[in-house]
């Protein structure tokens, strides 16, 4: 399906169409270019980062003279060459880009070599002597809450009065899970590639999803301006949150080693290097304890979320906030206290990942789902549908905003019947019932996202659109490109808006010199932002080109119709070209910036109330799983899926998002276990020992559909939603019908002890200790 | 012997006389060809990134492409052969080939980075003329990661790309390209020498047993698909590399009366459909120990000459009692497979000496089962592998029992007291939990990233309850893994 043809009443690639990635032809073809691909410049040093062996340690001594004397080695550099300030952290100032005293965990950045071949680089790396002594080193959740070791204060929602309603209910019960964490296994590792420039300026290719995080962290470390530093990216091979604060390091390095010895230089890392270096998705240990009637409706709950944020802050805050903001997921919880604590551990700080700590905050909610509806006998759907927020009353979460687009009723109503839900959910009881090796388990479970930074002032963007005499149009803004399609997107918005084919937009690199200030690509606003930051550029265009009509012709305004290609101006047509060259003629000035500010939102953690966010985005997922009752082995079997997206911008890739997403987050929830050993080293640093999803696990029979219905009652672009994150947590509903498989053993009486990811290990254990809790 | 390694890359000719011998065909393409369609993910040969297609001539000179990953290949392996990249695809109009057109239409790309891989999958699939089934189209991607999609878009290419219009004078397809390698079939075999490194690539057993006697510490290279990692991971320096993979008296799979015998240099690819022919869950193993991509480089013999206490073809052959045949010079000895693995890291091997041949006995009369527990189906390292065989008298009474497992030890291990509880018994649940019990004697697993100790030992004795579940009569499948994949 691509791009309808253009005729006279379309233009290719209008709003709402299926138009194809921008890059397709240039992805199968191998010809899209990543920074790796970037043809080097003569003289280009290739960097190497020696990593810290321990996990908390003084630097006792450090001994670099036997790298520096090493062959083909052009430089090496530590705390000690930084002219400007020692950290490229995204808030914090708490990530060295080198350890000066002490190390703070396995993988950490202490030194940097620069040599023509990396081989070079990294062999004389070995060389140093480092001298460690070691020191206390918290690895774990618990052991950081046992020492109290926080890398930011503890937070508090607080909603009614949760310990009256577990006094007084006449149901309680409590218990704990642990969630663990993600790694991003972005298919382009790190890289940033840095060229000199005039003066004390350095260009930085960077893969990032934050070119001005990078550019200013870059500027610090040098100590120079912001203005000295430009970064660039076409294009990321994959980010998922992972290159959003992670790449300042790598850039600054690189920058660091061009500034030195006024050569370019190269810093990629190696895949194992990558993982073992930088952060990933926070796992968490969560608690409850849940007051519910007979009917199995929440009348109080408490939750105590811990995450293990690692060495440094990075941005844990809000994704600890993001936690708690998801811990309703789509339930009223009337009577509720969500407490967060932030663990400081000596292991990698743990970072942005799709979801940005809402999946987490959303796994224990809907565990709280199966286990009062295994407590009451219910199905886990009507214990769901009975708890949802309402529509008129019922409708006010934790933080204390008010719900006001809740779609969820409407659209599990609907996956409900298009699933055939109840039908094979009793037909999957039966098969179990006959006593067989391989149990079956199926769960619908649904999404409800917050979309906006939390941090409001992160919610503007820009954007720059020329018009050149030619009438072809080159767009730029602060957005990146990562494989979502925001391209794309944004380029069918101003393709809409000049009536023009989609191919007379060049799409353009991201580049702090054309858009400044620019927020991170991530928390799904990508397409929310530019987009509209991109139409009110090309709409500032359009009306000097429609003043112009009206002086030059001598027409009023409503005889100015733009039409594809086209623009009738009275009685005459002219082609958009024609008209763009005429203004031109008549000095007119045809570039625009445009800028764009998220309306309503406000958020004080002060308090713990606000409306932090715009809207939400909804979706439901049922699941069906198998699981091998004697090994722990499972397949997902069956997956329905139907996503808000609003009025979907594309619904190719909003699909495509949606599936991504998912199978992501299945993942993340079955497969993709991270394992460090007591040293505190990770062993899972590599695809050959930690296993993201492959071909033959995704479901065989998948079936996803976007909501017709969708349409986003808030003014955002052309009235979509943002599909970025929300599809990963439809992955929950894989998570649940494991559960309900394993549930099967003990007589659907009690909660498996059921952690994520549910490998078959941990699988296997549930079952066999829900068999002897059963047997007891 | 030559010193220039000969190769066709695309439409042209490659003479290289000037080559690091263990230099990895990606970075070569990538750094020297500056062909950077090929992508880096892992370097070790699980994502697929780095997928190109590899045509190797067959005895009678015809040609068979494969996908293969660039990253755990060294150059001189290329000798020979016609390596086609990404880059080659296009027709000679500039449009695209099917199987890139059909991953445009299919929007089966999203950052894109994978996506060469994918294409170069689906080429070498196209070049057979096949169109895959749901298994199939699993298992030519298994090897090939896509952490953005979800797949789906890429498994309806490997349907879509036969529907398309065939794809016209495609330069790298054009028979005389390779006609440059006919002409040079010089059979004295590749010899390189690169700083203090040498690389010899023999072209008979002979040749290769006589180079090993004068070099008894060479690193022997078949697939790559472990000692590739000793490089692009360990970054050791291989002084001296003999290449197995040219010698062609070592790579056909045989019957003859003692079994079947697997020499040297075949691969898993060459070897599954003559063992899953004769014993279907071997032929699953062998399926399952890798990617498309690792089975047409990796060996069935580097997999236990490596002397892994995690590879999954030991147990299969140690349960049905295969034997290895070493080679030193003209002298050759042959040992049970068993025997090979005296305790970890250490091999019943002489300097100088090679794995030369397996022989896998044919006994129809066993029952054979076999299993693999991993963490994930496809393209993954066993946590736990087990193997039984079976031989059953007319009334169901054990007359001898060989179970061996793989990741339960230091070495691939005979289950000895759970097969001694099930000797002279009849096949009943009874004697099989009995069996179960007395495997806590046979083992001390570790606990390590892939499982605990505990979940080892629970499920190497509940995999024999399953085995014992899977021969009673009428019993439904009771597997997960996929199983149709390569055919038998
Ligand atoms: S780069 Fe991953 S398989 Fe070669
Ligand atoms: S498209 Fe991004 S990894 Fe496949």
């Amino acid at each position: 399906m691509t791009s309808a043809p253009a005729t006279n009443e379309n233009i290719r690639g209008a709003v709402h169409t299926s138009s194809i990635h921008d890059s397709s032809h240039k992805h199968v073809a191998g010809t899209a270019v990543y920074i790796d691909d970037i043809p080097e410049l003569p003289g280009t040093l290739q960097v190497y980062i020696a990593m810290s062996t321990r996990p908390h340690a003084r630097l006792a001594s450090l001994d670099l003279a036997p790298v520096r004397s090493a062959p083909g080695v052009a430089c090496v550099l530590s705390a000690a060459d930084v002219p400007g300030i020692n950290d490229a952290s995204p808030v914090m100032g708490d990530d060295p880009v080198f350890a000066e005293t002490e190390v703070c965990y396995v993988g950490q950045s202490i030194f940097a070599v620069a040599a023509p071949s990396i081989d070079e680089a990294r062999a004389a790396a070995g060389l140093a002597v480092i001298e460690y002594e070691d020191l206390e080193a918290y690895l774990t959740v618990d052991e950081a809450l046992a020492a109290k070791s926080f890398v930011l204060p503890q937070m508090k929602m607080k909603l009614g009065d949760a310990a009256q309603a577990l006094e007084t209910a006449p149901n309680r019960h409590s218990g704990r899970m642990r969630i663990g964490g993600q790694d991003h296994f972005y298919l382009e590792g790190q890289v940033a590639y840095a060229v000199p420039g005039e003066d004390a300026d350095v260009h930085v290719y960077s893969s990032t999803q934050h070119p001005s995080e990078v550019q200013h962290n870059v500027a610090k470390v040098l100590g120079v301006p912001d203005h000295a530093v430009t970064v660039e990216l076409r294009r990321m091979g994959g980010g998922f949150g992972g290159k959003e604060s992670q790449p300042a390091l790598m850039a600054a390095i690189a920058a660091l080693v061009v500034r030195n010895t006024g050569r370019p230089a190269k810093v990629r890392l190696d895949r194992d290097d990558d993982m073992e270096m930088t952060g990933k998705r926070h796992d968490f240990v969560i608690e409850h304890d849940v007051a519910y009637d007979d009917d199995g409706v929440i009348q109080g709950i408490e939750f105590m979320q811990a995450a293990r944020c690692g060495m440094s802050a990075d941005l844990s805050g809000a994704i600890c906030d993001r936690a708690m903001f998801h811990s309703d997921n789509c339930y009223y919880l009337q009577n509720a206290t969500i407490t967060s604590h932030r663990c400081k551990t000596h292991t990698v700080s743990n970072t942005a990942f799709r979801g940005f700590g809402g999946p987490q905050g959303m796994v224990a909610i809907e565990r709280v789902m199966d286990e009062i509806a295994l407590q009451t006998g219910r199905d886990p759907l009507d214990v769901r549908k009975a708890n949802l927020y309402g529509t008129g009353d019922r409708n006010v979460t934790p933080y204390h905003m008010t719900v006001e687009d809740n779609v969820a009723p409407e659209l599990i109503e609907e996956l409900e019947t298009s699933s055939n839900y109840r039908a094979r959910r009793a037909t999957i009881r039966e098969y179990n019932a006959a006593g067989n090796i391989l149990k079956k388990g199926i769960a619908l479970t649904p999404v409800k996202f917050g979309i906006s930074f939390t941090n409001t002032f992160l919610n503007q963007a820009g954007a720059l659109v020329h018009v050149y005499k030619d009438g072809s149009v080159h767009l730029n803004h602060g957005g990146t490109e990562m494989g979502q399609g925001l391209f794309v997107k944004v380029a069918q918005v101003v393709a809409q808006e000049f009536q023009i084919d989609i191919e007379r937009v060049k799409i353009t690199s991201t580049t702090t010199a054309k858009v400044p200030n620019t927020s991170a690509t991530a928390a799904s606003s990508g397409s929310d932002l530019n987009g509209m930051a991109a139409q009110a550029a090309a709409r500032t265009i359009k009306e000097r080109l429609i003043q112009h009509a009206i002086d030059a012709h001598n027409v009023p305004r409503e005889q100015i119709v733009f039409l594809p290609n086209r623009v009738r101006i009275g009685n005459e047509e002219m082609s958009f070209a024609d008209l763009v060259n005429e203004a031109y003629m008549a000095r007119v000035s045809l570039s625009a910036t445009g800028f764009y500010k998220t309306p309503k939102i406000h958020w004080d953690p002060m308090t713990g109330r606000g409306r932090p966010f715009y809207y939400f985005a909804y979706g439901a997922a049922v699941s069906e799983v198998i699981v091998d009752t004697l090994t722990g082995e499972n397949r997902v079997t069956r997956v329905d899926i139907l996503h808000d997206a609003g009025q979907s911008l594309n619904p190719a890739i909003d699909l495509g998002q949606i599936e991504g997403g998912f199978i992501q987050g299945m993942g993340w929830l079955t497969t993709e276990e991270l394992w460090w050993n007591d040293a505190g080293r990770l062993m899972t640093h590599a695809p050959s020992t930690y296993k993201i999803p492959a071909c033959s696990d995704r479901p065989d029979d998948f079936r996803i559909a976007i909501w017709d219905k969708g349409r986003n009652v808030e003014d955002t672009i052309y009235r979509s939603k943002a599909i970025g994150e929300p599809p990963l947590m439809l992955a929950i509903s894989v998570l649940s019908a494991l559960t309900d498989a394993v549930a099967s053993v003990g007589g659907y009486k009690l909660l498996p002890d059921l952690d994520a990811p549910a490998t078959p290990e941990r699988l296997l254990a549930a079952i066999s200790g829900l068999k002897a809790r059963a047997a007891s | 012997m030559s010193g220039t390694v000969r190769f066709v890359l695309g439409s042209e000719l490659r003479e290289l006389s000037d080559v690091r011998p263990t230099q990895t065909v990606l970075e070569y393409l990538r750094t020297v060809e500056k062909r950077c369609g090929t992508k880096e993910g892992c370097a070790e040969g699980d994502c697929g990134a780095c997928t190109v297609a590899l045509g190797e001539p067959d005895e009678a000179g015809e040609m068979h492409y494969r996908a293969v990953n660039a990253c755990i290949q060294f150059v001189p392996t290329l000798h020979g052969r016609h390596l086609i990249t990404i880059e080659d695809l296009r027709q000679a109009d500039g449009s695209l080939h099917p199987a890139q057109e059909a991953m445009v239409r299919t929007h089966g790309s999203q950052c894109g980075f994978c996506t060469p891989g994918f294409v170069m999958s689906l080429y070498a699939r196209y070049r057979t003329g096949e169109p895959p089934d749901a298994a199939e189209t699993d298992d030519l991607l298994a090897g090939n990661l896509c952490r953005c999609t979800g797949y789906g878009p890429i498994i309806a290419s490997a349907q879509q790309m036969f529907e398309l219009p065939e794809p016209q004078a495609i330069a790298c397809e054009q028979p005389e390209v390779i006609e440059a390698l006919r002409e040079d079939s010089d059979a004295t075999g590749l010899e390189l020498r690169g700083g203090a490194q040498s690389y010899y690539a023999p072209q008979t057993a002979d040749g290769l047993a006589s180079l090993l006697l004068e070099h008894p510490d060479a690193t022997i290279l078949a697939g790559g698909t472990d000692v590739g990692l000793w490089v692009t991971k360990l970054h050791r320096d291989l002084e001296c590399v003999i290449y197995i993979g040219d010698v062609s008296d070592l790579k056909a799979v045989q019957q003859t009366q003692r079994g079947l015998e697997i020499p040297a240099a075949a691969t898993y690819a060459d070897a599954h459909d003559a063992v899953g022919k004769h014993y279907p869950d071997f032929g699953e193993l062998i399926r399952r120990i890798g990617s498309t991509q690792i089975r047409n480089l990796g060996t069935v013999c580097g997999n236990v000459a490596n002397g892994s206490p995690i590879g999954d073809m030991p147990p299969a052959l140690i349960a049905l009692g295969a034997t290895l045949v070493l080679r030193k010079g003209k002298e050759r000895r042959e040992m049970p497979v068993e025997e090979f693995f005296v305790e970890y890291g250490v091999q019943a091997i002489e300097p100088g000496e090679f794995v030369e041949r397996i022989i896998l006995p044919l006994d129809g009369q066993k029952l054979f089962k076999a299993y693999k527990i991993s963490k994930r189906f496809d393209q993954d390292i066993s946590a736990v592998c087990a193997a039984f065989s079976l031989d059953l008298d007319d009334g169901n009474t054990v007359r001898e029992a060989r179970i061996c497992y793989g990741g339960m030890a230091g070495v691939p291990k005979r289950a000895e007291h759970a097969e001694a509880a099930l000797q002279g018994k009849p096949l009943e649940l009874d004697a099989v939990k009995a069996a179960m019990a007395a495997m806590a004697s046979d083992f001390t697993p570790m606990t390590d990233m892939r499982a605990s100790a505990e979940y080892r030992m629970r499920v190497a004795q509940n995999l024999l309850m399953k085995c014992y579940l899977e021969t009673q009569p009428g019993t439904q499948p009771i597997r997960l893994a996929g199983s149709a994949g390569i055919k038998p």
